[in-house]
């Protein structure tokens, strides 16, 4: 390179030409490098930043379906909805959420037990939600709000539809309750490919009814096609679908009957399952104490949550389906009928009691002393003779016993419209090996099939399989699928679905065999251990008392007032009525309510009385004093 | 004293005489243009950039007025006045948004580096037209300080995009003046090899822009908002646009700096590549007819600067479209006559101006 140019002003002139014809060039390609950019962003790529900018611009936002109502068989409601606003704040907004809900106290009451449920919902949310931390706002607390609204970036008043139980507590475990939708509801809307139709969907069916008919009750979700801006603001509304209600359920449950119950245990625990015997319809399903399923709806706060797990009481066990008890005297008239069935008695057939049975060196007591003399088979039901069953298990041995019972649905789920529902424990020689390790404790006895005669030992039955077998001897002898809705109403097309009655099987029994049965059972009620709760009853009703063991006795007496209250035994009482044609079959479980004649028996005559009479109680059912008597 | 006497025609002819017709008429179409695609950005700031217009063609005017000469004398003190008043800024200036690029002088703001791109140009054609006689290899490596400096001063505030607008106006001249092709090979390819270093003089929101550039959907909510959605409004013009005023990408405001840095998003989205390829037209129009100006001035000053100045045009329109379309980084270059805002319309048509004043005296020097 030279260090110096001497320069020519004409070659100047056309070599500074040149270089601007070369910038010129440059220009004119960089140019026609934009073009090539812009043809293959607005030609070539066209459609996917068309889709982009739609996707950008138009979002669906759901409407929420009003989730369907749940009414009795008589129309009456037992879950609703309302409309209510609620203060909400959605927690990724929010910088100090303390210091915020603070400056939102100044303005609607906010109490420690709403700071608590909102915390107790912040553990639990999805990504993103708003969190009410008020629900039910007053018309004159959301006016504060929305007039201080600019200071609370984050937090907003929200109209939202509430789940609503008028009636408090009544058939809370029937009906069970909603709540805020969590990862297992989530998982659960994933697998029926649920998702489109849950967005939006604040609250999920957690137990009972609720939980059961969660599909049908949600409904479809509306969506509004809506522009939104950059900032997410909705600018107008482009399209709108709107939601489908969600289906009503009309239950087979009458709530006034369910009333009855509920106030015929008063402060009893227990659980009482009513059937109508000819379609497997349930008319009350008790089991008390129940709890209000209204504190759940918003979240239940952790002092409620608390109260009710760690009660005594154990209020939110549903006994009826999940409490498995030995059915005591309850189970003989089953077991009378599986004698007349297999042949090992007939109703003539009589043995002489001594008031106990020997075997194999332990003596199985009666509870009458001195025995109930010459015993048949009508009398072994009337007076709950203990050794006529002791005899008749040890002749029929535990196989043919379970394998009768099967039949009747002990052992096995119902098939109630309820989740979760127990199976309870038909004993057997298989159960027993499936149930223990060791080789020794796998084998049966035969001296544990005694007690097995009188309901005792091994068997655990829900009060439901109880009802479900009742019902059966009262219909003939025709096993149903216990459910409680009646049909599934679309309120939309006023379609009805059907829940037909479901005969799971129609037992082959002998017609004249269960008439023996079942005139034992009115005998029961008229001259035995039922006769002094069903006197002046204006109605043929068969029954059966029973009590359930649930402190062992090692020989001696039983003697139930001596026992602290928590270690006397369960009082048990199946019935059905009227005996011509029945059209209720129940099964009443009292716990600790010592013998059956004594608080089981009574509540079901308030029962009986409601439903066949109309005759409301005045109090709840007596309970009478201890009898000396055999139960 | 003369007689005042009311002769509109002859004032009329005063008027209009330095003013190159051809174009003033393409940049009235631009304008034009502008002006409608302002309208649907932001119809609020219409009035506003009637004001901007009107001061910038006044501008125009007086500088078409000043013969070349008379500006040579101003390169000099210009420069030197300019790059004075950076080191105030880097040593008093304001901040704002994250830069130091103003200077209070107590009644009104300024930003020195807006001068630098007048100022740059002048100078640099001003001391090629000094040494025109002879070009030593000293002259060419002052040259580059001199351009090299006030750029520098300008990357530091930071500002980007007028760094590169101010680099690339003196680039132009140096490259005009006659740099051999074999430096510039040099400078090219050592400018490559020194990429790594550069880099590590790159402040964090820069390489950002260069990252976010080369992969926009790494954050789409955040870094890569801007360049995406510019992108989708492109994109989603098609080839006839949606029509004016329904550029939803524009109106529901996914278009950030709708009305300035970002216009050419909104003229695309609504008017398609049809509208774009008329720009585009229009630009290489002007820089046309600015090149023939450059070509026919009469002094090696005049032909630099009116290059220089031409092609200046071409860089803003270039980074400027470049960066909302997607294939450059995001750097603060408005589109020249075209995006809001007083201060760059100033110095565009105060250009403009100059330009005028060169076609205006191609022949006046030569006698």
């Amino acid at each position: 390179m030279r260090l110096a140019e001497f320069k020519n002003p004409e070659q100047e002139l056309e070599r500074f030409q040149r270089r601007l014809a070369v910038a010129g060039g440059l220009v004119l390609l960089a140019f026609f490098l934009l073009f090539a950019r812009f043809f293959w962003l607005q030609v070539i790529q066209h459609e996917h930043y068309r889709t982009r900018a739609e996707d950008n611009r138009i979002a669906l936002v759901p409407i929420v379906p009003n989730r369907g109502l749940i009414v009795d068989r008589n129309g009456t409601v037992l879950a609703r909805n309302y409309s209510a606003y609620t203060l909400e704040i959605m927690p990724s907004k929010v910088a100090d959420l303390e210091a915020v809900i603070d400056e939102l106290a100044g303005i609607v009451d906010i109490q420690p037990k709403d700071r608590k449920r909102f915390r107790k919902l912040l553990e639990e949310s999805r990504n993103f939600e708003s969190l009410p931390i008020r629900t039910r706002l007053s018309d004159e607390e959301v006016a504060r709000f929305v007039a201080q609204r600019f200071r609370f970036p984050g937090v907003d008043v929200k109209a939202r539809l509430f789940r609503q139980y008028p009636n408090g507590d009544l058939a809370s475990h029937a009906l069970g309750y909603i709540g805020r939708v969590n990862d297992r509801d989530l998982a659960s809307i994933e697998k029926n490919e649920a998702e489109d139709n849950y967005r939006g969907t604040e609250h999920f069916g957690k137990t009972g009814l609720e939980q059961k008919y969660e599909f049908e009750l949600h409904g479809q979700t509306g969506f509004e096609q809506v522009e939104v801006d950059a900032g997410g603001r909705a600018v107008r509304v482009l399209e709108r679908t709107p939601p489908v209600p969600g289906s009503n359920l009309v239950l087979t449950l009458d709530a006034k009957l369910q009333q009855v119950v509920e106030k015929a245990f008063g402060k009893r625990r227990g659980a009482l399952v009513a059937i109508e015997p000819s379609t497997g319809g349930i008319l009350a399903l008790v089991s008390m104490p129940g709890y209000d399923p209204n504190l759940f709806v918003d979240g239940i706060n952790l002092q409620d949550w608390e109260a009710l797990n760690t009660s005594e009481d154990k209020p939110m066990v549903n006994r009826a389906l999940n409490g498995a008890y030995p059915p005591g005297s309850t189970f003989k008239p089953f077991m009378a009928l599986a004698a007349l069935e297999t042949g090992k008695r007939t109703p003539q057939q009589s043995i002489a009691d001594p008031g106990f049975f020997t075997f194999g060196g332990h003596t199985f007591r009666d509870d009458k002393k001195g025995g109930h003399g010459i015993v048949d088979m009508y009398k072994s039901i009337v007076h709950s003779c203990d050794t006529y069953y002791y005899v008749l298990a040890n002749d029929m041995g535990i196989d043919a016993i379970a394998n009768f019972m099967r039949q009747l649905g002990f052992g096995s789920p119902t098939g109630i419209d309820i989740e979760g529902e127990s199976k309870g424990v038909l004993p057997s020689q298989a159960w027993k090996k499936e149930r223990f390790r060791k080789p020794e404790q796998q084998k049966w006895y035969a001296g544990e099939t005694i007690s097995i005669g009188i309901g005792q030992g091994y068997n655990a039955y829900t009060p439901i399989q109880l009802a479900q077998a009742t019902a059966a001897i009262a219909s003939g002898g025709v096993l149903y699928r216990p459910h409680l809705v009646k049909y599934v109403e679309n309120i939309n097309t006023g379609e009805r679905t059907l829940v037909e009655p479901q005969p799971l099987r129609t037992l082959p029994f002998k017609p004249a065999n269960i008439e023996v049965i079942k005139r034992a059972m009115v005998g029961v009620n008229t001259e035995g251990t039922g006769a002094r709760a069903f006197a002046g009853a204006e109605y043929v009703a068969g029954g059966k008392t029973g009590t359930a063991q649930v402190y062992s006795l090692k020989g001696g007496k039983y003697e139930a007032s001596k026992v602290q209250e928590r270690l006397r035994d369960h009082a048990l009482f199946i019935a059905f009525a009227p005996a011509e044609q029945p059209t209720i079959a129940l099964a009443v479980l009292v716990e600790n309510g010592g013998f059956g004649a004594q608080t089981a028996a009574p509540i079901a005559r308030q029962v009986l009385d409601y439903y066949l009479l109309g005759k409301l109680p005045k109090e709840a059912a007596p309970e009478y004093e201890e009898v000396d008597e055999d139960d | 004293m003369t007689e005042f006497a009311f002769r509109p025609r002859e004032w009329w002819q005063r008027l209009v005489a330095p003013i190159d017709p051809v174009l003033l008429a393409l940049l009235a179409l631009l304008i034009g243009y502008a002006l409608l695609v302002l309208v649907s950005a932001s119809p609020e700031r219409m009035n506003n950039q009637f004001i901007n217009l009107a001061v910038a063609l006044v501008v125009m005017r007086v500088a078409a007025q000043i013969p070349p000469q008379r500006l040579m004398y101003l390169a000099l003190p210009l420069y030197l006045g300019g790059v004075l008043l950076l080191v105030a800024v880097a040593l008093f200036g304001d901040v704002s948004k994250g830069a130091r690029r103003w200077l209070n002088l107590g009644f009104m703001r300024i930003q020195p580096s807006e001068i630098m791109k007048i100022a740059m140009p002048l100078m640099l054609a001003w001391y090629f037209q000094k040494h025109e006689a002879m070009l030593r290899a000293r002259d060419w490596i002052v040259a580059a300080l001199i351009l090299l400096l006030p750029v520098a001063f300008i990357a530091r505030q930071p500002d980007l995009g007028t760094s590169i607008l101010v680099l690339s106006a003196g680039f132009f001249v140096i490259f005009l003046a006659g740099l051999s092709w074999k430096i510039m090979a040099l400078l090219f390819f050592g400018g490559l090899a020194s990429l790594p270093f550069v880099w590590t003089l790159l402040h964090d929101y820069q390489r950002q822009r260069v990252l976010t550039l080369l992969d926009p959907e790494a954050d789409p909510l955040g870094k890569g908002f801007h360049i995406i959605q510019s992108t989708i409004a492109v994109g989603s013009g098609g080839i006839l646009g949606k029509g004016w005023g329904n550029g939803t990408q524009t109106h529901l405001e996914f278009i950030p700096e709708r009305h300035t840095d970002f216009i050419f998003a909104v003229l695309s989205e609504e008017f398609g590549l049809l509208g774009n390829t008329f720009l585009l037209a229009l630009y290489a129009l002007i820089i046309g007819r600015g090149l023939m100006i450059a070509a026919n001035a009469p002094t090696l000053f005049s032909r630099l600067l009116a290059g220089s100045i031409t092609l200046i045009f071409f860089t803003y329109a270039f980074v400027n479209m470049g960066m909302v379309s997607g294939i450059l980084p995001v750097v603060g270059v408005p589109l020249p006559f075209f995006s809001y805002g007083g201060t760059a319309l100033v110095t565009l048509f105060l250009g403009v101006g100059i330009l005028m004043s060169i076609h205006k005296h191609r022949m006046l020097v030569q006698k």
